[in-house]
């Protein structure tokens, strides 16, 4: 086995220096090594997303991404996103749209959702279905977590929310 | 909404204000996971854990004999190497049979095959190592000798003479068969105006649920004590299957359930490395873990639904359908699952297909055939999208060739609000159903008329849209006619023991979990209502076979109708107790007393006399100060189970509006509407999830999932990206109303919700499909309805 790798990455806003194996996904790296256990994983071929955390900002699959490939980077689970506040709006309105079951994929799904709210304020109803659809969930069949997406899209719209 | 109940006094008092039950209670139990801090079974780990993996058949059908294991074993971090026959020296094998599935046959199975694999991804041999990668490095070290044997992949030539037997014991490849002829189907056919005929195919499909099976078992040989935790369904059967099958007393074995990512059957089955995880960590006296990772899911998961069905309707010139024949064909893999068999899938096809209709002949026979691919067991809707699906695409056919409006069609067929309780011409006993006043309220729902003229308009230019209809009923709240009858220990009674905490708050023990319905959501309605407290104040527990009532678990939509009546028969217990005491400690006549907002209240002034919190502090730590003969009973036990009926029809219709492209094959799912009635709706918002989520799992038989097979029995698409569950993107917007005929079979009048969601989409979009195709005379009838397909049906490919 090829030898361990040291790499230094700052997780939740903590860094850190920790040995890996060279071939150990960044994935079973955050769940195995560092005990964070939000990112899941569901397929581990980069199709259904729960293993969505994000990499010096940017939304990545956790399990197509090597724990070598954090080093020197900043990685943020939803343990501290959510802690920070950052998903308070879309949090509630998941819950007020029952717009999770079993949980699985919430955390992936709400990261990406995240992601839309910066990236693409103007979306409409067919671009957050197009947008979120790179994140499988197979209990709600997606139309609760579409309105809640789009709900707080409205939400950031109205006028009062720029200067709020 | 208010409910007058009787109590033992013969006084009639007024019971509950019903303040939650009814309404859109958010979930309390989802906010962790939207922080991400659900606890899944393979977020779990306890000292000396081990983990492992299975080494499994890459053949269909091969006989084997393990070479060499001294590699394997003596790879870092590897613990054990271990084969079937060692793994069965502590668990029996089983067969899985039903005693009222008269005729039912299937072999002996073991939790690690022990010289010969059935089906490729069969288990052959277990390796322990340290870690979940260690053990799969070890896997390619071991040397194994195949020999092939001949692959019974077509279910369609499995019983001719000539296709090898797969058990030769059992003479040949037939596990069950059944016919089931009510009146004169041949004279009702000969006198009809029209006979129709098609056949449909169903393609094998699987649950996928995003958490793949998961499992820790931890067996201390200091106290013979065996503790799972469980990503399962049915925590109590489990407990009873494994104290039998690995002799330990019953209340040695505890399962606990902690959160489940996802279910829908695929987590309620006997798997057999979930019996040989068991065994290893008896065998090796530590916790061992077994995660399947998705490519073994695919492999080992059941699948269901492959069927071929031979579709009969014979019909009068005004509509009416005087007869229904069917003749269904399965196939279920080498093994009839465990405990539930694989012969239910089937014989609920024979059981609900026709069954929204008045007709009186009905003719139905079933084969259910062995083959070397994965076992099939019952999936959400159990046979349901099959049986709905072939009877509502030949209905419609039927109205197509008689030149009638499909939603006529049925309204003229369909059972009468007003005739029930009735028999169904397949033998199903129903209660009460809403078949009139659901399609009358779809065809408001949809605008039909309008979108019928928009259809015509786009039609003119090309565009062909199409509607299609499917109305369904729906088998709920089961009682024990399903699996205890014939000898499968599954609990049909369910418990609750609910319990007044000394601060007044209440802590209720279910015997019925959940994987993310909002079960404990309805749970924690029902009780607040109940007893007469906050819905803040009280807390569900489940899950857990050590800390629950005895239980059945989460299946054939079971949860609310039963598990809820056992709540509700246990908070109205405790509120009877907390008014008895109260009357002591207050010096009252009980029928002045009920139960409101926390508080012991006046009954008829509603004025607040004494907190919960002071009524419990007194009975638990001051019981000095009570009279002498003062028993206070705050904690109560009650049972439900269904009696009467031996289940509890729900009836629906769903309607799909999509579009065709001719041109690629493509289908675009515009929109679909869904008129749902499961009695008593608890919470509106989380029926409609339930049937939402339903409707896009069956959505996705219909339009892209399908296990495809070689024709050496080896699975070609077996990962996520090879086959395709439904994406947000290509999922139309889900509309969904309903009507309550409550059942009265109990006092909280809930039926089940939960799966009959799948049953519309495969015949409301097959008709809407072939709606769309009318005007090219081309039909399409074999699921999924793939781009290919359409092509096909146009004869363009």
């Amino acid at each position: 086995m090829a030898k361990s790798v040291q790499i230094v990455t700052r997780i939740n806003g903590v860094e850190g220096t920790y040995q890996v194996d060279p071939r150990l996904h960044l994935v079973d790296f955050l769940r195995e090594e560092v005990e964070l256990k939000t990112s899941r994983v569901g397929c581990e071929q980069g199709v259904c997303g729960a293993c969505t955390v994000r990499l010096d900002g940017e939304i990545i699959r956790g399990c197509l991404f090597l724990a070598v490939q954090a080093d020197g980077r900043e990685i943020d689970t939803i343990d501290g996103i959510s802690d920070q506040g950052e998903l308070r709006e879309l949090q509630q309105s998941f819950h007020d749209h029952n717009a999770a079951q079993c949980g699985y994929c919430t955390p992936g799904m709400l990261l990406t959702a995240a992601a839309l709210l910066r990236e693409k304020p103007q979306a409409t109803r067919e671009q957050v279905r197009e947008y979120i659809s790179g994140n499988y969930c197979r209990c709600t069949g997606y139309h609760s977590i579409v309105d809640a997406v789009c709900e707080v899209l409205e939400l950031h719209r109205q006028p009062s929310a720029k200067s709020a | 909404m208010d409910t007058i109940v009787k109590e033992e006094s013969g006084r009639f008092v007024k019971d509950d204000t019903r303040q939650y039950v009814g309404t859109s209670v958010n979930r309390p139990n989802m906010k962790r996971h939207l922080e991400g801090r659900g606890c899944f079974v393979d977020d779990i780990s306890l000292p000396r854990l081990a983990h492992v993996v299975y080494l499994r058949s890459p053949y269909a059908h091969a006989r084997f004999k393990i070479v060499d294991t001294a590699r394997a074993k003596a790879m870092p971090g590897v613990i054990a190497v271990v084969d079937g026959h060692e793994i069965a020296t502590v668990c029996t094998p089983w067969v899985a049979t039903l005693a009222h599935m008269t005729g039912m046959k299937s072999p002996p199975q073991y939790p690690v095959a022990l010289d010969r694999a059935c089906w490729q991804g069969e288990p052959v041999l277990a390796i322990v190592a340290l870690t979940r990668h260690q053990a799969e490095d070890a896997l390619p070290m071991v040397e194994i000798d195949w020999q092939e044997l001949p692959v019974v992949d077509n279910m369609e030539t499995a019983l001719l003479p000539e296709t090898h037997v797969i058990h030769p014991e059992l003479g040949d490849n037939l596990c069950f068969t059944k016919v089931i002829d009510t009146g004169d189907v041949d004279k009702a056919m000969a006198e009809a105006d029209l006979v129709v005929e098609e056949t449909y195919r169903f393609g094998r499909v699987t649950g996928v649920t995003m958490e793949p099976r998961a499992m820790l078992a931890d067996y201390h040989p200091s106290d013979n004590k065996l503790t799972v935790y469980h990503a399962c369904q049915a925590p109590h059967m489990m407990q009873d299957l494994y104290a039998r099958h690995f002799d330990l007393p019953e209340n040695s074995v505890r399962v606990i359930c902690n959160d489940v990512g996802g279910a829908f059957g695929i987590k309620v089955h006997v798997y057999p490395d979930d019996f040989a995880t068991v065994a290893l960590s008896i065998i090796l006296k530590r916790p061992v873990k077994y995660m399947a990772d998705r490519l073994e899911s695919f492999a080992s998961d059941i699948h269901a639904r492959e069927h071929v069905v031979r579709a009969r309707v014979g019909v009068k010139s005004d509509g009416e359908i005087v007869a229904f024949d069917f003749d269904d064909l399965t196939g279920i893999g080498p093994y009839s699952m465990y405990p539930r068999t694989s012969a239910i899938e089937g014989n609920q096809v024979l059981t609900i297909s026709g069954g929204p209709y008045k007709h009186k002949n009905y003719r139905a026979r079933l084969d259910v055939v062995f083959q070397n691919k994965v076992p099939t067991c019952q999936y959400r809707g159990v046979g349901h999208p099959i049986a709905c699906g072939v009877t509502e695409g030949i209905v419609e056919l039927a109205a197509q060739k008689l030149g009638m409006d499909p939603l006529q069609m049925r309204m003229k067929n369909v059972m009468p609000d007003d005739g029930y309780p009735c028999t169904g011409a397949s033998g199903i006993q129903i209660e009460g159903l809403s078949h009139q006043q659901s399609l009358r309220k779809i065809e408001e729902m949809m605008d039909y008329q309008n979108l019928r003229k928009e259809q015509a308009e786009l039609r003119k230019k090309g565009i062909y849209r199409g509607i299609g209809f499917a109305v369904l009923i729906e088998l709920t709240n089961p009682s024990a006619a399903f699996y205890g009858v014939g000898g499968a220990r599954i609990s049909a009674l369910d418990g609750t023991s609910a319990r007044l905490e000394p601060t007044g708050v209440v802590t209720c023990h279910v015997g019925v979990g959940e994987q993310g319905q909002g079960t404990e959501t309805i749970y924690a309605q029902i009780a607040a209502d109940a007893i007469g407290v906050d819905i803040s104040n009280v807390k569900i527990v489940t899950g857990d076979t050590e800390a629950t009532p005895y239980g059945g678990g989460t299946w054939a939509s079971r949860g609310a109708g039963i598990g809820g009546e056992s709540v509700l028969q246990a908070g109205k217990a405790l509120r009877v107790n907390i008014r008895k005491f109260a009357a002591v400690v207050l010096q009252k006549d009980r029928s002045q007393l009920d139960v409101a907002e926390g508080h012991v209240v006046d009954s008829s002034t509603g004025e607040r006399l004494m907190a919960l919190s002071e009524l419990a502090r007194l009975a638990y730590f001051r019981p000095d100060t009570l009279p002498g003969d003062t028993r206070p009973e705050l904690m109560v036990t009650r049972h439900a189970a269904q009696r009467g009926f031996p289940f509890i029809f729900t009836n629906g219709v769903q309607a799909s509006y999509v579009e065709v492209d001719t041109e690629t094959g493509f289908v675009k799912l515009l929109k679909h509407w869904c008129v749902e009635d499961c009695g008593k709706v608890l919470n509106p918002m989380l029926v409609d999830e339930q049937i939402r989520g339903a409707i896009v799992q069956g959505i996705g038989g219909v339009m892209s999932e399908e296990c495809l097979y070689d024709e050496n029995g080896l699975l070609r698409n077996g990962s996520m990206a090879d086959y395709l569950v439904p994406m947000a993107a290509e999922m139309p917007d889900i509309y969904v109303a309903h009507v309550e005929t409550p059942t009265k079979t109990s006092e909280l009048g809930a039926k089940g919700a939960g799966e009959a969601g799948t049953a519309g989409p495969p015949g409301a979009i097959m008709n809407a499909i072939n709606d769309a195709l009318s005007p090219f005379d081309a039909r399409v009838t074999s699921q999924p309805f793939t781009p290919e397909k359409v092509l096909q049906a146009l004869g363009v490919v």
